[in-house]
């Protein structure tokens, strides 16, 4: 049986296999992730909005997960018209 | 006691109306007395594929909304007195459904059945996130395809934390149900095998349902596959899928295997 194998195409569902594994760890280490990354923003936004008017389109959260370092990049555009509140 | 079961999936079209309607008959065929409950709510389908869609008057919104007492709603099955269903409805608007009128309906539903099956919408929005809330019981239905076993494994992840059961922190009760199984071309290796999909997703094996031209003859005539033709390979496999929900230990097998000269001995356990 193995012989005959030897000779054909190579199959594809292997090749599945080890695609969704890889793909799946990958996913399922960053699914808890996703939800600090949210609570994060909407923290991060509420302590600006106390000082800055800010359009919640205009904000971008992300956070990078390398090798040796994480880093959270927060964007978020202040409209040229800023009112500066009184804090 | 009333049992609750969400059959769902992440990918849409991987046949989780036919597997609630098929296991749902099943059960109601062991004379137990069972709803299926449609809750893609905008696109209803399961009224057709159990061959009642001419018999809707009310469906799941109208008692959800309070306009219409929910045995108004109930159609009882043409073939079988213990099967029931309650269509979904095919207004536009997605939010009809309120999470405290759909706990309201299972509650009320949960005292006159032995069964309730939530068909699911496909996707991780409100509408599969309200079908799965009060579930006991899971099944999660698959395809041997990257992408429905990926989506399935998002869907595991929702179960494990948005359903009441996650909440008060107890264990949600998860099945695999493996659809459109192809024993051949697996063999062949062009397609994802049993094992490989439970290795990777995880979860316990509920059934196999074999690809087969029945399961669109039953569709086509509005009958569950099991009532369609009960001797079926894929009515066999829903009604042994049925039996295992139930609780009893069912020796499972792949349909359509080519065994060898002895014939192998149907060697794998239900989970």
């Amino acid at each position: 049986m193995s012989i005959f194998r030897f000779f054909q195409k190579q199959s594809s569902a292997p090749t599945a296999r080890e695609r969704l594994q890889v793909l799946l760890a990958h996913e399922r280490a960053s699914v808890g992730q996703s939800d600090l990354v949210a609570i994060l923003r909407e923290e991060i936004l509420a302590v600006i909005a106390k000082h800055v008017e800010i359009d919640d389109e205009r904000v971008s959260v992300k956070m990078d997960r390398g090798e040796h370092v994480t880093t959270l990049e927060v964007d978020i555009e202040i409209p040229v018209t800023v009112n500066i509140r009184a804090a | 006691m009333a049992k609750v079961i969400v059959v769902t999936s992440g990918k849409g079209g991987v046949g989780k109306t036919t597997s609630s309607a098929a296991l749902g008959a099943a059960l109601a065929q062991r004379n137990e007395k069972t709803v299926v409950v449609d809750f893609d709510v905008g696109l209803r389908n399961l009224d057709l594929v159990m061959g009642a869609e001419r018999r809707v008057v009310y469906d799941l919104v109208n008692v959800v909304q309070g306009d219409a007492k929910l045995p108004q709603a109930l159609i009882r099955d043409k073939r079988l007195d213990t099967l029931f269903l309650l269509a979904a409805s095919q207004t536009r608007d997605k939010d009809s459904l309120t999470p405290e009128g759909v706990e309201r309906v299972i509650n009320d539903l949960k005292r006159h059945f032995d069964w309730i099956i939530c068909d699911s919408p496909a996707g991780i929005e409100r509408g599969a996130t309200l079908a799965m809330r009060h579930a006991d019981v899971a099944v999660v239905v698959t395809n041997p395809e990257v992408s429905s076993v990926r989506d399935s494994d998002r869907i595991i992840g929702l179960l494990d934390a948005k359903t009441e059961k996650a909440e008060r922190g107890e264990r949600m009760e998860k099945h695999l149900l493996l659809t459109r199984y192809d024993a051949t071309r697996a063999d062949r290796g062009d397609m994802l095998k049993v094992d490989d999909v439970l290795e990777i997703l995880s979860i316990p094996l509920l059934g196999i349902i074999p690809e087969s031209s029945d399961v669109l003859k039953a569709s086509n005539i509005g009958a569950p596959v099991t009532l369609a033709d009960s001797r079926s390979a894929p009515a066999i496999a829903y009604l042994d899928a049925a039996r295992r929900l139930a609780g009893e230990t069912v020796p499972m097998s792949i349909p359509g295997e080519k065994r060898g000269i002895l014939g192998k001995i149907f060697g794998r356990r239900a989970a």
